[in-house]
């Protein structure tokens, strides 16, 4: 067989420049801005780093699940896309920069940092073995670095594939992923509780890790299907993938819009039924002043527009339509994060200033420099992978 | 025996990839009226036979648009309209509790309804027969063959043409199939004045069945399960007592155990010379308190200070603090308690004559605890 043969016709095109270029442009103009809102108002500025950094562990650690689903499934269908995936999952080599300036200013964010208050308070002292910050950076750094070792372990052999084209890394990698799905489950739910739930110290939801959950796939799929929807369109894929990857991949997002919901409303109706203070003052701060028109806007954003654009088979299949609810999906799940973090921060109504929109600038800037740096140099399909032809040609 | 008619020809195939094949040739050629049947479903045969999507989706959603409305109206009525009761001070219609009954009344009414619709009106059942049934060709694409068949009445069908297509595609088994006009049908069977006939007749057969089996069966021997007893059953009417009665008075000159008649009544000035016979022990105390919280506390509060629970419901009675009260004798409070005073009812019958002296040695605790006396604070 001849090489152009077993690669599939695959044209190893780069990426332009251009996207670079705006994605360092992005970058640098929401890190000064950043950088500068940390002089004006560092405690806000904080707050807004925690929503930056669970947006960007939503995507990476999101898309990395998304490649370990994979691989444990047997899934054939995303084959031909899987390397966008891990592309996207190279975010998780920066979450720790993303969270240094939050680990020199956990006094400012967090409550039950303060010695005195941890005393005093019975219901914090009791929590206190697990809240304290020593605990808390060490359950970070060995979060951050499971998903770096994991991130390695998974794409490094992915990526060897594409030259010994070898079946057994297939199966290596099938038995990593097995081991990093329970990894990646325990870490996301502590990773919520951790940077977001104990915002509100009091305050408990044993639903907290799986939300925060669903809206980690939902982040990484529309991450990932914005990209591939693109990167198809422009021919950096192979040929042949066609509505039914579209379908399958529209499904996903349709799928998860649901289960976000779904679990939305789990947590709010048993709070609501049971009504005791120590748990639905959660949900009345979110209902405080300006800050209910954010919680409306959430259930409109996040589930009701993008419930009904991709309800239809058609619209499933239609590029365009696609990458604009993928978009529309990011955004939502911001704002999420956004509901989750700031009601701490100013309980009296939601606050919107420049520095609020620095950071999704910073966000978007890191998404796209990271995405654009890792695919230099690297194949866009996994063309080593036994199941690639299969997936190509995949068909509902 | 009728007259048999052409219905199809069909050709059959060894692999999914020659059915594909087969299929976008077909479709090439123009043919609308014909089908593919394999042993399980053969992911892309949609594409090959250019089939449009299908209608089913907007029956779904009709479907479950319908089921939110049945669901919201339901639980609306059910709770706020027919049999409204306060559940944990919430108001009567609570949309939040009512989503998931929703959300399940939308899921069964699209699924249920959905694989009726396309039973009925998709497949046009119930039907005899379909004429491929009982074929060989049936028998083939059901285990391990993949067949076409392309109907006679297709505008195209000639049949020459349709045999020699069928070979240039290499098919090796290429059968008409026959059909027997009355067995078969190809309208809309559910529309036929017998079928909704018999639609009626059963749905008045369930439901007047339901009817009877909820509303009158349930009351009849043996289905009331015994529910019906000669007994005396608080509220009704005795069937056994001439006067109907279930409650019988005392025969006279007896009393019951431990119900001594009371005999000062109406005489608050006799009834205070008794003393209390019970001594201020713990058990006693502790009888007292329990009884005391449980009669008198909602209306004269924990503290007897007369800071009523009731919320106004019923008037605030005066302090049990009061000079008047302290000074009274234990048999004068007795006496409140056994005959009630003005607007308070009587506790005669809820509380035993021991009680009612222990709830007094409470009341005097609490008496005590705002005005104590010298020695107690020595
Ligand atoms: C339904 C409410 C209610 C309950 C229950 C109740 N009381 Fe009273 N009680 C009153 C009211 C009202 C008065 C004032 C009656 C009046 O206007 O003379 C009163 C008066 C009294 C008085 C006389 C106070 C005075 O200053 O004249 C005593 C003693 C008393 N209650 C004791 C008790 C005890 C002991 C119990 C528990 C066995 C009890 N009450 C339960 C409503 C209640």
């Amino acid at each position: 067989m001849s090489s152009s043969l077993t690669n599939f016709g695959y044209q190893g095109k780069e990426l332009p420049v251009k996207v670079r270029n705006i994605g360092l442009a992005l970058f640098l103009i929401g890190l000064v801005l950043a950088v500068f809102g940390y002089f004006v108002e560092p405690v806000r500025s904080m707050f807004n780093n925690i929503i930056l950094l669970t947006f960007i562990v939503s995507i990476g650690l999101g898309s990395l699940f998304f490649v370990a689903l994979e691989y444990v499934s047997g899934a054939i269908w995303s084959v031909p896309f899987r390397r966008v995936m891990e592309f996207f999952a190279a975010l998780l080599l920066i979450v720790p920069f993303i969270a240094l300036p939050l680990l020199f200013n956990l006094h400012d964010i967090f409550h039950w940092t303060h010695p005195e208050v941890m005393k005093t308070d019975k219901l914090l002292a009791g929590k206190a073995p697990y809240l304290n910050e020593e605990f808390f950076i060490v359950r970070f750094l060995v979060f951050a670095a499971l998903w770096i070792l994991f991130y390695f372990a998974i794409t490094l052999t992915s990526k060897k594939q594409d030259i010994t084209k070898e079946t057994k890394l297939t199966r290596r990698n099938i038995k990593i992923s097995a081991v990093f799905i329970p990894v990646f489950a325990l870490t996301v739910s502590f990773t919520a509780i951790d940077w977001l739930m104990t915002l509100e110290p009091h305050w408990f939801s044993t639903i907290y890790g799986v939300y925060y959950f669903s809206g980690t796939v939902l982040a990484a799929l529309a991450a990932g299907t914005y990209a591939i929807v693109n990167l198809n369109e422009k021919g950096y894929l192979l040929k042949g993938l066609d509505k039914d990857h579209y379908y399958s991949l529209g499904a996903l997002l349709f799928a998860f819009i649901n289960f976000w919901a779904y679990i939305a409303f789990s947590q709010f109706l048993l709070i609501w039924y049971a009504n005791l203070p120590e748990e639905t003052i959660w949900f009345l701060q979110r209902w405080n002043g300006s800050w209910k028109y954010i919680s409306i806007l959430l259930i409109i954003v996040q589930f009701v527009v993008p419930y009904f654009g991709l309800l239809s088979q058609p619209s499933k299949k239609d590029g365009k339509k696609l990458k604009f609810f993928a978009l529309w999906i990011l955004a939502a799940h911001y704002i999420d994060l956004y509901w989750l973090a700031m009601p701490t921060f100013s309980k009296e109504g939601f606050v919107l200033g420049w520095i609020e929109l620095a950071y999704p600038i910073l966000a978007v800037g890191i998404v796209v420099l990271v995405f654009s740096l890792k695919s230099k140099k690297n194949n866009f399909v996994a063309i080593g992978d036994p199941k690639l032809k299969r997936g190509i040609e995949f068909k509902l | 025996m009728s007259e048999k008619k052409l219905y199809s020809y069909t050709a059959l195939f060894n692999t999914p990839d020659e059915i594909i094949h087969a299929t976008e040739k077909v479709s090439e050629k123009g043919y609308k009226n014909y089908d593919v049947n394999t042993p399980y479903p053969v992911h892309g045969l949609d594409g090959a036979m250019k089939l449009p999507p299908s209608k089913l989706g907007y029956i779904a959603l009709v479907l479950g648009l319908s089921g939110i409305m049945a669901g919201l109206l339901m639980t609306y009525w059910m709770s706020a309209v027919d049999y409204p009761i306060n559940i944990g001070g919430k108001p009567v219609f609570s949309f939040p509790a009512y989503i998931p009954i929703i959300f399940e009344i939308t899921v069964l009414f699209a699924s249920v309804g959905t694989v009726l619709a396309m039973l009925l009106f998709f497949f046009k059942l119930p039907n005899n027969s379909h004429p491929l049934h009982g074929t060989n060709y049936m028998k083939a694409v059901s285990s391990d063959k993949y067949g076409i068949s392309i109907s006679a009445d297709d505008k195209l069908f000639i049949e020459e043409e349709v045999i020699n297509l069928f070979k240039e595609l290499g098919s090796t088994e290429i059968h008409p199939v026959y059909y027997d006009e009355v067995e078969v049908n190809y309208k809309n069977k559910i529309f036929e004045p017998n079928f909704i006939m018999f639609l009626v007749v059963a749905f008045i057969l369930t439901s007047g069945a339901t009817y009877v089996t909820l509303n009158k069966l349930m009351y009849m021997v043996p289905f009331d399960w015994m529910s019906n007893q000669e007994k005396v059953i608080p509220q009704s009417k005795s069937m056994f007592y001439s006067d109907g009665f279930g409650m019988r008075t005392p025969v006279e000159g007896t009393i019951a155990r431990g119900h001594i008649p009371y005999p000062y009544k109406g005489n608050p000035e006799a009834a205070s010379a008794m003393p209390n016979p019970l001594l201020p022990s713990k058990e006693n105390m502790k009888i007292g308190q329990q009884k005391y919280d449980t009669y008198c506390s909602p209306c004269h509060g924990f503290h007897a200070e007369g800071d009523s629970r009731l919320r106004g419901q019923f008037p605030n009675p005066p302090s049990l603090h009061s000079e008047k009260v302290r000074n009274w004798t234990d048999g004068r409070i007795f006496h409140v308690i056994t005959e009630g005073q003005n607007i308070m009812p009587a506790y005669n019958t809820q509380l035993t004559n021991d009680e009612k002296w222990a709830v007094i040695l409470h009341l005097r605790a609490l008496q005590r605890s705002l005005n104590a006396k010298e020695t107690d604070l020595q």
